[in-house]
């Protein structure tokens, strides 16, 4: 009997794959095309105290393997969450964690208040690296002061799983996974995307009405699995590995790399199918290569 | 009311090239047949096509469907040589198979409700409107079509809409039709006589029909050709704004009533 699970702090999910936030809606998207029942875990879109517009419209831009997007964390606020979209997904049998933003700690700690509330949410994502929104999101991911100072403040009122999600755009990624660690982050995912731009030389202007946008997709892989690796060796709590994941292939990459789970992000944009797959190719991979427990490959890069 | 409203149709499948017809250098038809029985598909519903994995050609791309054969199981698309996806998707031969997301988003209005209907379609917006055009004949309306393009040979597929009623023609240097922006033909003139149009094409195109509607006090629905990323309200990146905020063209369009339009 092969062995799936795997734990995130103190949270045990059925199997290491994940949806990233902002790629895979609330779920009920997904519903036509796979059981939402079979993933480890999703991560539903950024949650915001208030309502959110989001940036104006172009906000995507496809490149070379890969995509920049600029929503800006379009969102309907935490209370039509909690009230409407909450009763909808509830009945996933997978480990639902938020994905928390805000533009100052306050907003922060009381959005993650709020969903602490929710007895089918077992965890959060904290996002302090969202690089589309003007005050707030990436700023407080970029520095160990201000990163230590949300996730301490939030650690306050949240007791479930906490997640802190992490910026690329930085020097030293492993030093702020340690910092968050230490002021009682469960556990870390990333990356997020990186931040990048986009020029129509015809028309001479930026494919993004915010000219900078986040790049994600194939194109950042290599990054992304250097900075698991990085922080793999600086932290003990569970890493979540993101970045680029298109196949089972590019997930037992990351654990290899020192992740505990993945998310699968812009991938599903290609394939709304994509999760199953990887989840599917795992399990292969431990057949055929023997591996009765998926956790012998966290960490299990050979010299 | 239930917060999601997802159309339960939707699903990914590969389909097998069955025809494929070159109208021009810039357009062709793919018709593509499913080996299942279609699900209900709607006027003005699209496809998300996946290319292939080069580079350049990462996200999949949106197509409107541009006419159904529910005996048959073929839909098939009208496609503009726009740039390398549909490029690429071109060089695809009859046997081959691609893959699909289908159907996705809202149609047009499509009902006996109105007794006579003006469509209007600009270059490669022509697609959504010949099964809308279709599905309107059946129910008993009188379907007029005013089509534009640049040239002569941007007038494509006339035959087909001169089947579903009358049709009018515009070219920017007069080489076919009366000369000029298709917002310029005299048909116009009598969009009052009109219970409805339906439109699609460039977006200025678009909102130069939106801005004569209202001044004619006619209801106009537009489809609209929003950059799109997953085609199925996940990525909330081909949103428009509307009076209800930013809305996805891919989920709740895309199309819209333009009164729900900021461009008025």
């Amino acid at each position: 009997m092969m062995n799936l699970k795997v734990n995130i702090g103190n949270l045990e999910i059925k199997n290491p794959v994940m949806t990233a936030s902002g790629t895979f809606g609330y779920g009920p998207e997904f519903d036509p095309y796979i059981d939402i029942n079979r993933l480890g875990g999703i991560v539903v879109k950024g949650t915001t105290l208030h309502h959110r517009e989001g940036n104006a419209y172009p906000r995507m831009a496809e490149t070379p393997s890969g995509m920049l997007n600029s929503v800006g964390l379009q969102n309907k606020g935490v209370d039509v969450f909690c009230n409407e979209i909450y009763p909808e997904i509830k009945h996933y049998n997978t480990a639902i964690f938020v994905n928390v933003s805000g533009s100052t700690v306050e907003e922060y700690i009381e959005t993650a208040a709020r969903i602490n509330e929710l007895d089918h949410i077992p965890g959060i994502e904290l996002n302090i690296s969202c690089p589309n929104v003007k005050e707030g999101g990436m700023a407080f991911g970029t520095s160990c002061p201000s990163a230590v100072a949300v996730t301490h403040a939030v650690r306050q009122v949240y007791h479930k799983s906490l997640m802190v999600k992490l910026s690329p755009n930085v020097t030293n990624i492993a030093e702020i996974a340690k910092a968050v660690q230490d002021v009682g982050a469960d556990s870390v995912s990333l990356i997020n995307t990186l931040l990048g731009m986009a020029i129509n030389a015809e028309t001479r202007r930026p494919a993004l009405s915010t000219i900078t946008g986040g790049l994600s997709g194939p194109a950042v892989k290599p990054i992304a699995l250097r900075m698991v690796w990085q922080v793999a060796q600086a932290v003990k709590i569970p890493i979540i590995g993101m970045g680029g994941i298109m196949n089972a292939t590019d997930a037992i990459e990351f654990l290899l790399a020192g992740a505990t789970a993945v998310q699968v992000g812009t991938a599903n944009f290609i394939d709304p199918t994509v999760t199953i797959k990887v989840l599917e190719g795992i399990e292969a991979y431990m057949l055929r290569h023997g591996i009765s427990d998926v956790n012998e490959l966290v960490g299990g890069m050979r010299a | 009311m239930a917060y999601f409203n997802i159309n339960h149709h939707q699903h990914s499948e590969d389909l097998l090239i069955v025809g494929k017809r070159d109208i021009n250098q810039s357009y062709y038809v793919l018709t593509l047949k499913s080996s299942y029985q279609f699900p209900l598909i709607e006027p003005g519903q699209f496809v998300n096509v996946l290319v292939d994995n080069s580079p350049t050609t990462f996200l999949r791309r949106p197509i409107s469907i541009y006419d159904v054969d529910f005996e048959q199981s073929t839909i098939d698309l009208l496609i503009l040589k726009a740039g390398d996806g549909t490029r690429k998707l071109a060089e695809k031969n009859i046997g081959d198979m691609v893959n699909l997301l289908f159907p996705l988003g809202r149609g047009f209005t499509c009902d006996a409700s109105v007794g006579k209907v003006l469509m209007i379609g600009g270059g490669v917006g022509l697609a959504p409107l010949l099964f809308l055009g279709k599905q309107l004949v059946n129910e008993g309306v009188e379907v007029h079509t005013l089509i534009g393009g640049r040239s002569k040979d941007y007038i494509i597929e006339m035959e087909k809409f001169e089947l579903l009623g009358k049709v009018y023609i515009s070219t920017d240097d007069g080489s076919f039709g009366e000369k000029g922006l298709l917002t310029a033909n005299s048909i116009i003139s009598e969009l009052s006589a009109f219970d409805k149009v339906f439109t699609c094409g460039p977006d200025p195109m678009m909102k130069a029909v939106a801005l004569l509607c209202d001044a004619y006090g006619v209801s106009c629905e537009v489809s609209l050709e929003n950059l799109m990323a997953c085609g199925i309200g996940s990525c909330l990146c081909c949103v428009e704004d509307t009076v209800d905020g930013h809305k996805c063209a891919c989920t709740d369009g895309p199309v819209f009533n333009t009164k729900l339009l900021k461009w008025i």
